[in-house]
């Protein structure tokens, strides 16, 4: 009898615990569960409450927090994607991950009125990374690209080209002052994303148009070589095989090397930790591979989704909505430090004055190149960054080869990743 | 560890003795068929441990077998089809395969080679010590107590410059966990230091089973201490340390937690289960992930059967024949 009634007490418990995942839905108020990136800087849970208030008791936006690594981010959703969970209305999603959600059906098409609210504004290259197939499958949340940084005391005036910037490396090691270039080097993404900006900078593609075969080619090759030689200059870090963007920052904070190609965080990191050097903290646009064509450096940055298994997709599209509206990427821009996806907001004063850089960035972002669309973008970058390391060991045209072999296996599901 | 095949004991052959001086023909068929529904009792109260354990190993074993037959990529449903045998063939002729398989086979030969000797040695200790005895075995057994993961993670922290107190011996600049071999040594060092008192307890359960008058009537013969070790000790301690190797075998086989933290399988360290779980889990390709499932699996059997049949009679629930 004892049993019995603790059992049909652990069944209302139960019952009232499921009951409270809905939300209030008893008072006809739908939550609506966004999954994001863990954001530190309070910008993203400012907008959930600003848009819960903005909708006027029509919903409620509750903020979860993603892992902070993309891998676990990805495979958190994919997991629960896969399984059919119908708790997650909003995805936060890598720009490369649109494709893959979109052809495994996890994520809704936009449409009609809130494709056009969505792309309205909206800087053209972020929204190439959300189009799959030429359909729209995601809201560009915030972009990010990479700038060419670098010390005016060592450098009077900034490379425009590769090839020019090693020459001053080496001709700065040669006078025995600090040289390095701080580049991704280590075999993560960011070397993938280090080789995209320079095959598309040479004028080529990692993938054909429709994304079935690889295209690589010569414009690969010169990639390749051009990692090579960086690799084998003095203008090496001795760490470059395991340097990832947070290991550039702290080496150009230390004062080791002259250049750097990051991303915008190093700013005010610089300026926080070494105002000495600060001073002499100068951007330029990221290095071209011709001198005749300009350079086009990889677009990264976040995309809001709507759930296939969502409960509430109108609400969610919406909700979409107002979380990137114009207000709210804005706080993002100014707090959390990351560059917006509408173009309104390059022009805006509070803006610009946080982001000193916010011309170069618009131009790098308006000139950018994407990374190979393809839902098998994940075995494509795993196969280009395990072949091109370590950077000093490239024999050109057979890494090329490689990676031609692999992208087409993976695009097949034949390959194995390692 | 429990033995989950002990059947019911022969309750068939007692109740067939029993009434052996009856009747006979009418006897038997009455007597069998008691036997019978002792049988179908039997059957019965290890029905649900049958039933759990079909669906908690052979259905996914049997879920596992068959996505390794078909084109099964979550990232491409729409194309998901019979293909054979052909994910193993992509497998089994993928460099990343052989190499995880090399590297796997390295830390499982190396690790449990270093965990015999020391875990003999543990063992013996424990064995000999006259006090603090309980204390002593406790002492030892602390590393096997602490989840994998979160000393994986204590022995990474220890290994990054700048930040762990290990690093810190070696000469600035050095980040042992970036490089193939050293990543590789410090794998072994986490395996061993965490599973060699468990080598050690299994020794110690073997040492158990040394009769003290043996070792003295060797020693009487005049045998040194050495002698008794490998003459006596050893040979009577056979079927012990085959458990012992067997299981620490199987496990090491199939590391992945100590892999996963410290070099998430970067610089050639990743193992076969870390293969597995990338081709599953990252590149969402079940096909392919499955395939090498089955084939770890495979390779366990092997070690499996091959230390039965090698070691022939010393295998587990063997030893009661001696």
């Amino acid at each position: 009898m004892v049993r019995r009634t603790r059992a049909l007490v652990a069944l209302t418990l139960l019952a009232s615990a499921l009951a409270a995942c809905g939300g209030d839905e008893d008072s006809g108020r739908p939550t609506l569960d966004w999954y994001n990136f863990p954001d530190d800087s309070g910008a993203l849970q400012r907008a959930a409450d600003r848009c819960t208030e903005a909708s006027g008791g029509r919903y409620r936006i509750s903020y979860r927090k993603l892992p902070r690594g993309a891998d676990g981010q990805r495979q958190q959703l994919v997991r629960r994607l896969a399984a059919e969970d119908d708790s997650m209305d909003i995805l936060g999603l890598d720009v490369t991950w649109a494709a893959e959600f979109a052809e495994a059906r996890w994520i809704r098409e936009w449409t009609g009125e809130t494709k056009r609210r969505a792309t309205e504004g909206t800087l053209r290259v972020p929204l190439r990374t959300a189009t799959w197939k030429d359909r729209l499958y995601a809201v560009p949340y915030n972009t990010n690209t990479q700038l060419l940084w670098y010390r005016k005391d060592l450098v009077p005036t900034p490379p425009r080209t590769w090839s020019e910037m090693l020459n001053m490396a080496r001709g700065l090691a040669r006078q025995g002052k600090p040289h390095y270039v701080e580049i991704q080097g280590a075999q993560y993404e960011g070397l993938t994303v280090w080789f995209n900006t320079l095959v598309n900078s040479a004028g080529g593609s990692i993938l054909d148009p429709g994304a079935t075969e690889p295209s690589l080619g010569p414009p690969a090759v010169r990639a390749a070589t051009i990692m090579r030689d960086l690799a084998d200059s003095p203008a090496a870090d001795p760490s470059l095989p395991n340097q990832m963007e947070d290991q550039n920052r702290l080496a150009m904070e230390s004062g080791v090397a002259a250049f750097e190609l990051n991303y915008p965080f190093v700013y005010p990191s610089m300026k926080a930790n070494n105002p000495r050097l600060f001073r002499h903290f100068r951007w330029a646009p990221y290095p071209r591979v011709d001198a005749g064509r300009p350079a086009r450096p990889t677009v990264g940055g976040n995309h809001l989704a709507v759930s296939a298994h969502s409960r509430h997709p109108d609400l969610a599209f919406e909700a979409a909505l107002c979380l990137r509206n114009r207000e709210n990427q804005l706080t993002a821009a100014l707090e959390g430090g990351l560059p917006p996806t509408l173009r309104a907001l390059y022009d805006e004063p509070a803006f610009r004055e946080a982001y000193p850089f916010s011309e170069e960035v618009l131009a790098a972002l308006e000139s950018g190149s994407v990374r190979p669309l393809t839902p098998a973008y994940q075995n494509v970058s795993i196969v280009i960054s395990h072949t091109l390391s370590p950077p000093s060991a490239i024999q050109p045209e057979k890494a090329v080869g490689t990676i031609g072999e692999q992208i087409d296996e993976a695009l097949r599901s034949e390959g194995v990743i390692p | 560890m429990a033995d989950p095949a002990g059947p019911p004991p022969s309750g068939g052959t007692r109740s067939g003795r029993s009434g052996g001086n009856g009747r006979k023909g009418k006897g038997r068929a009455a007597l069998s068929a008691g036997a019978k529904q002792e049988r179908r009792l039997g059957w019965l109260l290890c029905a649900p441990a049958v039933l759990v354990m079909f669906a908690v190993t052979a259905y996914p074993i049997g879920y596992a077998v068959y996505l390794s037959l078909q084109r099964y990529d979550l990232r491409f449903p729409a194309q998901a089809e019979f293909v054979g045998l052909r994910n193993y063939g992509a497998v089994l002729s993928s460099p990343y395969w052989w190499d995880a398989f090399w590297v796997t086979l390295f830390v499982t030969a190396v690790s449990v080679a270093v965990e015999l000797v020391l875990g003999m040695g543990l063992a013996l200790v424990m064995h000999r010590t006259l006090f603090l005895r309980g204390t002593i075995r406790t002492a030892v057994l602390i590393p096997y107590g602490i989840v994998t993961v979160v000393a994986a993670f204590s022995w990474q922290y220890a290994w990054t410059p700048e930040l762990g107190y290990l690093a810190e011996l070696l000469p600035s600049g050095e980040a042992p966990l970036t490089e193939q071999w050293p990543a590789l040594w410090l794998i072994i060092l986490a395996e061993v230091w965490k599973t060699t008192p468990f080598m050690a307890l299994l020794l110690l359960a073997g040492l158990a089973l040394v009769p003290e008058e043996t070792l003295k009537a060797a020693m009487v013969d005049g045998a040194t201490p050495w002698q008794r070790f490998i003459k006596v000790m050893l040979p009577l301690m056979k079927p012990a340390i085959l458990v012992a190797l067997l299981f620490r075998t199987l496990d090491a086989f199939r590391i992945f937690d100590n892999i996963y933290v410290l070099t998430s399988g970067a610089h050639g360290t990743g193992s076969l289960s870390i293969l597995g779980y990338d081709n599953l889990f990252t590149a969402l390709n079940l096909g392919i992930g499955s395939a090498i499932s089955v084939l770890i699996f495979l390779c366990v059997g092997i070690i499996a059967f091959t230390f039965v049949k090698l070691f022939g009679a010393a295998a587990p629930g063997a030893e009661v024949k001696r």
